[in-house]
């Protein structure tokens, strides 16, 4: 007599598809600090194997990718409370924090491990150095502790130019470190901007972001002193060398487009409860309220001016346009 | 509800497509390492 067939039993992770271990490593982010490193990689100017100067890259992606599936791994009960990460494959059920864990921790090794034996070492103890402080620092103590969060735990986001400087010279001039300190100062008018107006998830998940903890007007204000030092900070490698005319261009409009929106955004409302919408219309995740469009308009440009800023040395560093003397004095002969 | 045999045959095709990234990495993993000996030996043969 034949039994009756039982019926499926789909283990946690089963389910779980190859796209979903891809998007633990927080793709967008990591694009973005490939896109740093390589502007440092390039600035430092000194020729490097090109299959070494890829597998540097491939490294830093990697690092980026390990260090976001720790994050995740750890975050993953504030991520189910939040609608914005709710859908991440670790809340929604799909991969399990355990496996999660087990990936960031295989990347991180092989990552700093291969920078290390392939490149240098220089290189290597300042990608384990962003690994550690993005995971330890920001992850596990920073994050739900105090609103500071963001800004200490950006120098994380902000090293990955001089972990690719190095990886091209062996070296971290103070250069490199400019670019690190741009980034750092970026990072808070961005990210504040951004939870501007979607502070009511931070505050439901019980994240300290400043506008939850100090206010919206606190936080404007705060903007507007950050993005007053990012602008004369962001016009620093054009007199340094690192950057030319075109850097130089780019860093004055750029820097002074942002500081007119940021105090655009002090004088604003942004982030102030705003009145229930009429019953019966739900509101979307990335709904933003006519008050709170100055924030959205300064999280945007905030983006393009870093990017604008980066494209701009790399741009002039490349060998084709230094050759049609774009590039700046001192940056080609160091 | 949603038919148990139909969760099987998507489990078995995430099953498949974990597998070949999986095998993909360990591939790239051993050409990574076999391009980088390669290229680190080849800077230390002096020229003549």
């Amino acid at each position: 007599m034949k039994t009756p067939a039982q019926p499926a039993v789909i283990l946690p992770g089963e389910a779980a598809r190859w796209q979903d271990y891809l998007s633990l490593l927080k793709p967008r982010v990591m694009s973005l600090v490939v896109f740093t490193a390589l502007t440092g990689m390039i600035c430092a100017g000194r020729a490097m194997n090109p299959i070494l100067a890829a597998v540097a890259i491939l490294c830093i992606a990697a690092g980026a990718g390990g260090s976001a599936a720790l994050n995740m791994a750890y975050d993953a009960d504030i991520d189910a409370l939040m609608r914005r990460t709710r859908r991440r494959a670790i809340p929604a059920g799909r991969v399990q924090a355990a496996d999660a864990l087990a990936l960031g921790i295989v990347l991180s090794l092989f990552s700093v491990g291969i920078m290390g034996v392939a490149v240098n070492w220089l290189a290597a103890a300042l990608l384990a150095f962003t690994i550690l402080f993005y995971a330890v620092v920001y992850t596990l103590w920073l994050k739900r502790r105090t609103p500071q969060n963001i800004v200490i735990g950006g120098l994380a986001g902000a090293l990955p130019p001089v972990v690719g400087w190095a990886a091209a010279s062996g070296q971290a001039p103070l250069d490199a470190w400019l670019l690190v300190a741009i980034v750092f100062f970026w990072t808070p008018p961005h990210f504040w901007a951004l939870s501007l107006y979607t502070s009511g998830d931070y505050a439901e998940a019980g994240v300290p972001m400043m506008p939850v903890v100090r206010g919206a007007a606190s936080t404007r204000r705060q903007i507007l002193v950050y993005s007053l030092i990012l602008a004369p900070l962001g016009l620093a490698p054009a007199f340094t060398g690192l950057g030319g005319p075109v850097y130089l261009a780019v860093a004055a409009v750029g820097g002074l487009a942002l500081v007119i929106l940021a105090a655009r955004l002090a004088l604003s409302h942004a982030g102030e409860p705003a009145p229930p919408l009429p019953a019966g219309r739900p509101e979307g995740l990335y709904d933003v309220r006519v008050a709170a469009r100055p924030a959205r308009d300064l999280f945007v440009a905030s983006l393009v001016y870093l990017f604008a800023l980066f494209a701009a040395l790399l741009v002039e560093h490349t060998p084709l346009i230094a050759s049609l003397g774009l590039a700046p004095v001192v940056g080609l002969t160091t | 509800m949603s038919d148990p045999n139909d969760e099987t045959a998507a489990a078995a095709r995430a099953r498949r497509g974990r597998n070949l990234l999986l095998a993909t990495a360990l591939v790239a993993f051993v050409v990574i390492i076999f391009v980088i000996t390669i290229v680190k030996l080849s800077g230390n043969v002096p020229a003549h």
